[in-house]
């Protein structure tokens, strides 16, 4: 032996890696469990980039809250809010239809691992649909940021009786009112980014369900189901913040 | 020889790495108590928003939207279950993510406020 390191190999680990050329298992790997958390760990770098990048618009929410607090009060009481909570609910209901996913990967079921991605898809897809109904209301009211945007109902509340929660509202002076188009801009830029994930991740729940059926992932390589419901969860780990924090906080807002 | 010693490199590091975790499945009941869990929280946190308790409001919106991140994290995301450098992976994600929060929060508290 020329060297340490060609000394510290016995035959037991050299044989473990013979020809070996599974999926879960590439030859650049020395075990299934290390090319399995080399991916985890990849896939959660990638996740952490998805924190900052939604991160900065929380903080911008944050932070424009603070300045023009009345404006953003009366413009959050305006969402509604049974339209949020249920597609909360809804988002839920995907999340564990994808964990459930990953478990009959694991344990090698194609069909019910074709059914959970299924369900999955179904669900965010409801999702998108009641999103597409909250967002024609705002259009309709020209709640919508830019040059048809209206303040009227920020600046006289009385007129609009068929919102209660904005009709017991006090008039907001129209410089203050102007405000609340900002609220709108980050409500539309931070659900509809969470709105593009989503829809990225249902094409990619296309492609996987297409993949599982041919037996792709129930003959132990489940990676890709795995990584797949980490970025699912944490786009559901988004709304759970966006929903208390532009429908619900400010429905008693301080005098 | 040299050809043979790469070919046949292995570092004994990777394959009895006491870091690997044991690989642990999560039950179908135990997803389904995070599920009702979440959807629990979730009632919770509509029902309170109602409720008048001033400053308390956002805060307590907030409690209960990073108890349910973090269930989702532990369990949905199997941290719990994972090896010390994925933890400590999503540790420092986090740590660095409101490290950023606070510093730019702490500048625009220290330059205009009240001045808009």
């Amino acid at each position: 032996m020329d060297n340490a390191i060609a000394t510290t190999h016995d035959a037991g680990v050299h044989e473990e890696h013979e020809h070996i050329a599974l999926p879960q298992h590439r030859h650049h790997f020395e075990t299934e469990e290390q090319q399995r958390e080399a991916g985890s760990f990849g896939m959660w770098l990638f996740l952490l980039t998805e924190i900052m990048f939604f991160g900065g618009m929380f903080f911008a929410y944050l932070l424009y809250r603070n300045w023009y607090y009345p404006a953003f009060a009366a413009a959050s009481n305006q969402l509604n809010v049974p339209m949020g909570a249920a597609n909360t609910a809804i988002l839920i209901t995907s999340g564990f239809a994808m964990a459930l996913g990953v478990y009959y990967a694991e344990v090698r079921d194609r069909k019910k691992l074709v059914i959970a991605l299924i369900v999955t898809t179904i669900f965010g897809c409801a999702f998108l649909g009641v999103k597409y109904f909250e967002y024609k209301e705002k259009y309709e009211l020209h709640h919508i940021p830019g040059s048809g945007f209206s303040v009227s109902m920020f600046v006289n509340p009385q007129a609009f009786p068929q919102y209660p929660d904005t009709f017991a509202e006090k008039p907001l002076a129209p410089d203050m009112a102007q405000h609340t188009q900002l609220f709108f801009f980050l409500y539309f830029a931070m659900t509809g980014m969470h709105a593009l994930h989503m829809i990225i991740g249902i094409g990619l729940l296309v492609w996987l369900i297409w993949r599982a059926n041919r037996g792709e992932f129930s003959e132990g390589y489940v990676a890709p189901i795995e990584n797949f419901g980490l970025y699912w969860h944490f786009v559901d780990i988004v709304w759970l913040f966006l929903f208390p924090l532009l429908y619900l906080i400010n429905r008693h807002p301080l005098k | 020889m040299a050809h043979d010693t790469e070919h046949h490199y292995h570092d004994p590091m990777n394959v009895t790495n006491p870091e690997h975790a044991e690989h642990h499945l999560v039950t179908p009941g135990q997803y389904s108590i995070v599920f009702g869990t979440l959807l629990v929280g979730t009632a919770i946190t509509v029902g309170a928003a109602y409720v008048d308790m001033g400053v308390l409001n956002p805060i307590i919106a907030l409690a209960i939207a990073c108890t349910k991140a973090v269930i989702v994290i532990l369990f949905f995301m199997h941290v719990k279950y994972q090896s010390r450098l994925i933890k400590m992976t999503v540790g420092a994600g986090f740590l660095t993510f409101i490290i950023l929060i606070g510093m730019t929060l702490s500048d625009y508290m220290s330059r205009a406020w009240g001045l808009w």
